[in-house]
């Protein structure tokens, strides 16, 4: 089996609209939480958001470009094209036919499907916008890539709620370390600032009314955000002929499924998922230094996660540094182990690791060092990204630093 | 309706306590259950309701009463008591507040 190596990296959400302008809040510990645009009517029972302000879509489509992809899409490919841009991948025809393009999205295109609704059930028109169907599937984004680079080779889209873009990232790294592919663009994107889905998400009552404080005493839920993230995955061997940058590695992936509960998570099912990620990494638990958490801000998450983390890593978890840099970009669902897996990258290349924000009093049932407040300087080598969905379905992440 | 819970459930209680008998119908519907399986006195947990059902059962009783149910008071209801008492003081509170229920 091949060596994964990435070589570009893309992202895009409230902190910023590059990977560098998203570090330099990261890496400060900044929160980018703020008010919603439209506090809704009535309004909402939760205030702030983690909006992607900075990104205008104007500035990267025409507008006859934008009336066809939703935002969503849109995040997928700008950040699909840093990726891309920063790895120096020349498409040749061949390579066209060897790379993949995967994609992870929790709900794909709201908007168009909320216009659609607007006009059928409230203004009583029957007749539902011709783009809707293209604007509203999950897999516009990954086609949008597809169509812009010539890319003809494997292209799909994974929804599975919250682990979404964490388990497209781990199918692409199979497929290049199976040598299916020669590279992947390979993570997720999310738009979930749509009032029907604002709305769902305030009846699940898993959101914070204030704001969001992993592994804290007093946290009371999840800050929603938006956003998208890629990774260029590259045959390493070829990313060496061609004298590319190798930014990390992806050296492993575990998946499970609690088959537990629908919304309650269980230590087991996400311990599975760290024990066959690191078995797959070939590493044992010690080696691993960071853990960027899943760590959404629900009481229920953070103490089951920490659970799983101890019971994975033993004695060990008292050296590990864990964070939740949700915290600082919001939960961004099905876009949330794309962009963890870049900041997880970006610790392991400048030796920082992000801190949880907004942290008060530590919890009892979360007694890990979870980096309060303050980014702290690691000389750390390998991290682990845990992704865990409604529908109790889990994926972990296993990334190496290089040089 | 009342008088279909005096024959199916807790007599005294049915009597005794409109309020009650309704919380219960509201409970029945949203979980698909006959009216005579839930008592007064029955727990959550014997009735096999979870945090997940809890949130239905809060959205559906919200709608009924047209009160809002705090998530910390929705965490501290275990028992179809709890829930009956709980809507009572937020009956009563809207009441105070100069909005008859």
């Amino acid at each position: 089996m091949v060596r994964v190596a990435v070589t570009g990296m893309g992202a895009v959400c409230a902190l910023g609209n590059t990977v560098a302008e998203c570090w330099a809040h990261l890496s400060i510990g900044r929160p980018a939480l703020g008010p919603l645009p439209d506090p809704g009517k009535p309004p909402y029972k939760f205030s702030l958001g983690a909006i992607a302000s900075g990104f205008r879509p104007l500035e990267h489509f025409s507008e006859k470009e934008t009336g066809m992809l939703e935002r969503f899409a849109q995040m997928a490919v700008v950040a699909a094209r840093e990726a891309v841009r920063q790895s120096g991948l020349e498409l040749t025809a061949q390579l066209k036919e060897e790379t993949a393009i995967i994609t992870g999205t929790s709900v794909g295109g709201q908007f168009a499907e909320e216009e659609g609704y607007v006009r059928l059930f409230r203004e009583n028109n029957p007749r539902v916008a011709p783009l809707t169907i293209p604007r509203t599937m999950s897999n516009a984004g990954a086609s949008r890539i597809s169509l812009e680079y010539g890319i003809v080779g494997p292209t799909y889209t994974i929804s599975t709620a919250c682990s979404s873009s964490n388990h497209a990232i781990g199918q692409a790294f199979g497929m290049v370390r199976r040598g299916e592919v020669t590279a992947a663009i390979a993570g997720g994107s999310e738009a979930v600032f749509a009032e029907g889905l604002l709305r769902a998400w305030e009846a699940m009552r898993v959101v914070s009314p204030e704001t969001c404080r992993p592994f804290s005493l007093q946290r009371r839920g999840l800050i929603l955000g938006e956003g998208g993230a890629m990774l260029v995955l590259e045959n390493w061997e070829h990313a060496k002929a061609r004298g590319a940058r190798i930014l990390g590695e992806v050296c492993g992936f575990g998946m499970s499924s609690d088959a537990h509960h629908i919304t309650q998570p269980t230590p087991e099912g996400p311990l599975r998922a760290i024990r066959l990620a690191l078995a797959d990494a070939k590493i044992a638990p010690e080696s691993v230094d960071y853990v960027n958490a899943h760590g959404t801000g629900t009481t229920i998450n953070d103490s089951t996660e920490c659970q799983a983390i101890r019971r994975a890593f033993g004695s060990h978890a008292e050296r590990l540094l864990v964070s939740s840099t949700k915290s600082m970009h919001g939960h961004t669902l099905g876009a949330a182990g794309a962009i963890e897996a870049v900041v997880s990258l970006l610790a392991l290349q400048h030796g920082l690791v992000p801190p949880t924000a907004n942290f008060l009093d530590p919890d009892p049932a979360c007694s890990l060092d979870v980096v309060p407040n303050e980014p702290r300087q690691a000389n750390i080598e390998t991290a682990i990204s845990n992704s865990f969905a409604f529908g109790g379905l889990n994926a972990a992440l296993v990334m190496r630093r290089i040089g | 309706m009342i008088e279909r819970i005096y024959s199916m459930s807790d007599a005294a209680l049915a009597a005794q306590d409109e309020l009650a008998a309704h919380v219960i119908r509201v409970i029945a519907a949203t979980q698909h259950l006959p009216l005579d399986a839930i008592g007064i006195e029955n727990t959550f947990e014997e009735l096999k309701i979870d945090s997940l059902d809890g949130i239905n059962i809060v959205f559906a009783l919200e709608s009924e009463f047209q009160i809002s149910i705090p998530d910390e008071a929705m965490q501290s209801l275990k028992s179809i008591r709890d829930t009956v008492e709980g809507v009572r003081q937020l009956l009563a509170q809207k009441e105070q507040a100069g909005f008859p229920a």
